[in-house]
């Protein structure tokens, strides 16, 4: 491995978890981002969840892909990613649940929810149109992921607050929401041309 | 089956973005010109027919346990059908909207409506269903394209009218490019929301003086 190919792995890890941040720069997976950002501890769990399987998606998806254009079946893509979502989610939930039940308990409530996760499926389309490696497409998984805790733990912590405030009765709970979102996402613009290579 | 009823569901009532809030992600990003937004929407429309008319008709054959998987494929072919006849016919408009096309297969309205609504009615209703949630889902894309396009970029209908360079209607040195990125998208549907729940406010109000 020479310094250039690890220069770019940091790259990509850098512009996924700040400059490209997947819920407040590309807008994927805002559903669980606006439902489960109430409170911190389970925004918290939340974005757990979905790092862990964003890494696993873009492992396994990565391999179908390979399976894909082997076979000239490329236009089948969006069909055979979401099934391996799909699995590695039913998956991951029957592993936790019996093998490490405090884990389980703390995140089974987010598992189901991740498959209609824009950001897993996302991710892996992504790595394809990149032409991302095995290793690039792993490490922007789960750089998306914490890119994805980070903007719903510092969402849920301005909600905590925002929620208290007295605001004027049409705003109250989802608009209220989205302008504080977008005063978010404008703080986040301020990472954009941030480059190190 | 009442199709006023559910028309006024799907456009007012039970909004698919403005009230129920699902499928916020495409909403959100898409939204920068008319174009991509009548696209978007008809798309979604389109998928959402397909899709519900498809899994009302197979609503007996569908064993419950894995119903949830099953629907996911069958949108998930339609959504393909829809991408690759989009990139043969109108590659303008798959380029614009690049990779939100597959994520449609995870846009929350089409599952949402399979659960709530196909897999428990007729077919007619069902391809009923899909229209009136569609045509929702299509107004209020176009409102918010209509309001981030003009301050954003200063245009209406951008990509379709004009040539493709839209009606200039703000000089080209004035509008607020934040409107078309990420921030301008957040605050815009905060906006429209408010404004929207002011308005079915409005109307419950001057029902129940009505009443009196």
């Amino acid at each position: 491995m020479d310094g250039n190919y690890i220069n770019a792995l940091l790259g990509i890890l850098l512009s996924a978890v700040l400059t490209e941040n997947y819920i407040l720069v590309k807008f994927y997976g805002i559903c669980p981002f606006m439902g489960v950002s109430k409170k911190i501890d389970t925004a918290l769990g939340m974005g757990m969840a979905v790092t862990f399987v964003m890494a696993l998606a873009s492992a396994a998806t990565w391999a179908v892909n390979l399976l894909l254009v082997a076979l000239e079946l490329e236009y089948m893509q969006t069909v055979a990613f979401i099934l391996v979502i799909a699995s590695i989610v039913q998956v991951v939930e029957m592993f936790l649940k019996k093998s490490v039940p405090a884990l389980y308990k703390a995140l089974g409530v987010f598992l189901p929810l991740i498959t209609t996760n824009c950001a897993v499926l996302g991710v892996a389309l992504v790595n394809v149109q990149e032409g991302y490696d095995f290793l690039q497409s792993v490490i922007n998984g789960a750089a998306g992921g914490i890119g994805f805790t980070v903007a719903i733990v510092l969402f849920a912590s301005i909600r905590e607050r925002v929620d208290k405030t007295d605001c004027p009765p049409i705003f109250k709970g989802i608009p209220i929401t989205l302008i504080s979102a977008g005063l978010l996402a404008l703080a986040f613009m301020g990472f954009s041309g941030l480059k190190i290579f | 089956m009442d199709f006023k009823r559910q028309f006024r569901e799907g456009l007012l009532n039970k909004n698919p973005v403005l009230a129920q809030l699902l499928g916020m992600c495409s909403t959100l990003a898409i939204t920068t010109s008319l174009f991509n937004g009548l696209g978007m929407g008809i798309a979604v429309t389109v998928i959402l027919i397909c899709s519900n008319v498809l899994i009302s008709a197979l609503r007996k054959v569908i064993p419950n346990q894995i119903r949830i998987a099953a629907y996911i494929v069958i949108i998930a072919g339609f959504v393909t059908m829809v991408d690759l006849l989009l990139q043969a016919f109108i590659p303008a408009l798959a380029d614009s909207l690049g990779v939100f096309i597959p994520l449609i297969v995870v846009n929350c309205i089409i599952l949402g409506r399979a659960e709530a609504f196909a897999s428990k009615n007729t077919v007619a209703a069902s391809a009923v269903d899909g229209l009136c949630q569609g045509i929702g889902y299509t107004v209020a894309l176009v409102v918010m394209c209509v309001i981030r396009e003009l301050l954003g970029s200063g245009t209406f209908g951008g990509g379709l009218l004009n040539g493709g360079e839209g009606i200039r209607i703000i000089p080209e040195a004035y509008p607020a490019m934040q409107m078309v990125m990420p921030v301008g998208g957040f605050i815009t549907m905060g906006l429209v929301v408010a404004g929207f729940q002011w308005l079915l406010r409005r109307q419950a109000n001057q029902k129940k003086g009505a009443g009196k």
